[in-house]
């Protein structure tokens, strides 16, 4: 497969704070010491782009040496947390602004939708602005002149076409600037968190429209996001990027769940009491052993439980229910503890396992109690616990991902009776 | 694993630009935005107006007049035995397609900040346009220039168009390669130290008296013999002297005014590709 980018040692630093009065002095020094083939004196003094840390110095460095490739025909998902470097990548690529050090080559052309509307003049009319936008994104008039029934027809605007865009509706104006983008002919096509507004009608014509670019035509698609659920849908390679390097690269599906685990709390439930049986400690945990919060869809659930036992009673029972953010239950389940126990335990472990591909994508906690069968009396009762974050992967809802589609997903079983 | 196959490369992205590579082939290619630029930059300047495309020459009109009534009546500055009027309004519409060009360009890409940082076009489009647009403006307010030649022609006022206005395609070029050169040097050092853009604004209506818009050249050499050196440095008085000489037959023409004015002019269109290119690249970052 022919490479359409190579990145090499691309580094990109930026200055921090209000250009003034010291900037000139800056500058000449600069200059003075690349008279003298020195390099940048100022350069050295920059620093990591660490959100978290204040810093010394105002030299930022927002991309640190990146070396990638990426060949024809990929959909390269970039994901990480914010301030990785993802927007500033997209930059350099779109040639927006210019790498501090390194350099990217590039076969074919290359669109960017870095932002909706890009360039639209508010007095001038929809029609107007369609020609102004598609020149601004590298059309030719006459590649306009050819779309321009298919792009009106895209954006369901026609009505007013011949208004000025200043007395659109935000949602309108954002279906015509995307309308145009979307008919752009170019090889590889860079698109920056832009799908984040418009409604979910809207966001799932998009995907559907820029599935189509990457697996129909066969362009190379870069895709910035932070649904997970789309760059699962959308990318078959993804890149990692954390403070400005490349923390980790592969599939979709991989590297996604290595970005939740980079936020990885401590979310697991200690206790002690003197009652008959007590909850010890319960955790989350993957099918290998891993303790954390964040599931995929269709990965397995553990939820571990250690049970401290100081006197059985064969009556004994232990209860478990999953938890909406409402506190609403989805499930409930009970388990006689006789089941568990052997007379050698002092403590008994059990795992609660929630088979993958059923719980919708949302957030949940655990309900777990220790009571007798009948209800009457209860030993433990711990609410809210252990929450958990099940992430979109790949379902056919993943463009609804935060909104309530339910609980469960079903196989659906459709019977035609009378067509 | 050595891979004989050569790799060919569409663009390449890296820190610098060659020292005058214009990138003329990437304007050409994005031509069809320049012309719609310069069209939305009329197009809304008159959009629900109701005189529309007549504000173009209200502003010239007004302006002679009361030069007239200042300069020439009140102050008797004189105008080289030319009718006030169309002496005024040779220099004014020069002059105007100058102040337009420095003042719009200082300007430019901060206006234009939030399109310029989110999609690549060639930089060099941006004071280009505005050359462009200024350009047609001087076009339409030449045309009213002509006309009134042709009404004082008729009305036997002492103006003697001669073979000289021959000269005139290229007093065309050469202001359009200063406006250009300045643009390019302001807008440049402009989206970094905004300073210039003060000089700009306040020094542009100044600039205009060390030109000859509102005096003949002889009547400074004249008052000040030895300071009128300093009129002369400005380029843009040989364009407007040779520009009235052609067409009124009256002004201080002469070929090695000229010839120092263009080659001026070829200087600071240089020197303005220079710096653009050193900074057209990451001025993103500081605009």
């Amino acid at each position: 497969m022919a490479k359409v980018i190579q990145v090499k040692n691309l580094s990109k630093a930026y200055q921090l704070g209000n250009f003034g009065t010291g900037t000139i002095s800056r500058d000449l020094e600069r200059f003075w010491a690349k008279l003298r083939g020195k390099e940048d004196p100022f350069l050295r003094i920059g620093e990591v782009n660490d959100r978290t840390v204040k810093g010394e110095s105002d030299i930022v460095w927002s991309l640190r040496d990146l070396n990638f490739e990426i060949k024809q025909g990929e959909s390269v998902g970039i994901i990480g947390r914010n301030g990785a470097g993802k927007s500033t990548l997209l930059k350099i690529l779109s040639r927006v602004t210019s790498p501090t050090t390194g350099s990217v080559k590039v076969k074919g052309r290359i669109s960017s939708l870095l932002e909706v509307g890009t360039g639209f003049h508010p007095e001038l009319s929809g029609k107007e602005n369609i020609y102004l936008n598609g020149a601004i994104l590298g059309m030719r008039k006459a590649e306009i002149k050819r779309k321009f029934d298919e792009i009106v027809d895209f954006s369901g605007v026609e009505r007013y076409i011949d208004t000025p865009v200043k007395r659109y509706s935000s949602g309108m104006y954002v279906r015509l600037a995307f309308a145009v983008a979307a008919h752009l002919e170019s090889d590889i096509l860079i698109v920056d968190e832009v799908l984040a507004v418009g409604d979910a009608e809207f966001q799932k014509k998009c995907l559907g429209k820029m599935g189509d670019m990457s697996k129909g035509e066969g362009r190379t698609v870069l895709f910035v996001s932070h649904n997970m659920g789309s760059i699962v849908q959308l990318c078959n390679h993804c890149i990692l990027l954390n403070r400005g390097i490349i923390e980790n690269e592969g599939s979709p599906a991989l590297i996604v769940q290595k970005y939740y685990n980079q936020n990885v709390q401590d979310l697991s439930f200690f206790g002690n009491k003197n009652t008959d049986i007590y909850l010890k400690q319960i955790f989350a945990c993957n099918a290998v052993d891993e303790q954390t919060s964040n599931f995929s869809h269709s990965e397995d659930i553990h939820l571990r439980i250690v049970v401290g036992v100081n006197k059985y009673d064969p009556i004994q029972n232990i209860g478990l229910a999953l938890l909406t953010r409402d506190k609403r239950r989805v499930f409930t389940v009970n388990k006689a503890f006789s089941e568990f126990y052997t007379a050698a335990s002092k403590d008994v472990t059990v795992d609660f396992i929630i088979e993958g591909g059923m719980i919708a994508p949302m957030d949940y906690s655990f309900l777990v109690a220790l009571n007798t069968r009948t209800g009457l009396v209860t030993y433990d009762w711990q609410e809210d616990i252990c929450p958990i974050r099940i992430y979109d992967d790949g379902t056919e809802f993943a463009f609804a991902e935060g909104a309530d589609y339910g609980c469960i997903i079903l196989k659906d079983k459709w019977k035609v009776i009378k067509n | 694993m050595d891979n004989l196959e050569k790799e060919e490369w569409d663009i390449e992205i890296t820190p610098k630009n060659a020292l005058f590579d214009l990138k003329l082939k990437d304007v050409w290619h994005y031509r069809d935005l320049l012309i719609l630029m310069v069209r939305r930059d009329f197009v809304s300047f008159y959009k629900q107006t109701i005189l529309g495309p007549i504000w173009f020459f209200v502003q010239p009109i007004i302006t002679i007049l009361i030069y007239n009534l200042v300069f020439n009546n009140l102050a008797n500055i004189g105008t080289d035995k030319i009718p006030g009027p169309i002496f005024y309004l040779a220099g004014t519409i020069i002059w105007n397609y100058f102040a337009d060009c420095l003042t719009k360009t200082s300007t430019v890409f901060r206006d234009n900040a939030a399109v310029l940082g989110k999609v690549y076009f060639p930089r060099l489009i941006m004071p280009l346009s505005i050359v462009l647009s200024n350009l047609i403006r001087f076009s339409v307010q030449f045309l009213l220039f002509i006309l009134l030649i042709i009404i004082y022609l008729f009305k036997g006022a002492p103006i003697i168009p001669n073979v000289y206005l021959l000269l005139f395609p290229f007093l065309i070029i050469l202001i359009a390669a200063l406006g250009l050169g300045f643009g390019m040097i302001i807008s440049a050092v402009t989206t970094k130290y905004r300073d210039l853009a003060f000089v700009v604004s306040f020094g542009v209506p100044l600039l205009m008296y060390t030109t000859t818009v509102i005096y003949p050249l002889s009547a400074a050499i004249a008052k000040y013999p030895s300071y009128s050196w300093m009129i002369k440095f400005n380029p843009i008085t040989s364009v407007i002297e040779t520009f009235r000489f052609g067409f009124l037959g009256k002004g201080s023409f002469s070929w090695q005014l000229l010839g120092y004015s263009s080659i001026l002019t070829l200087f600071i269109l240089l020197i303005g590709i220079v710096i653009f290119n050193k900074v057209e690249k990451t001025f993103v970052d500081t605009v």
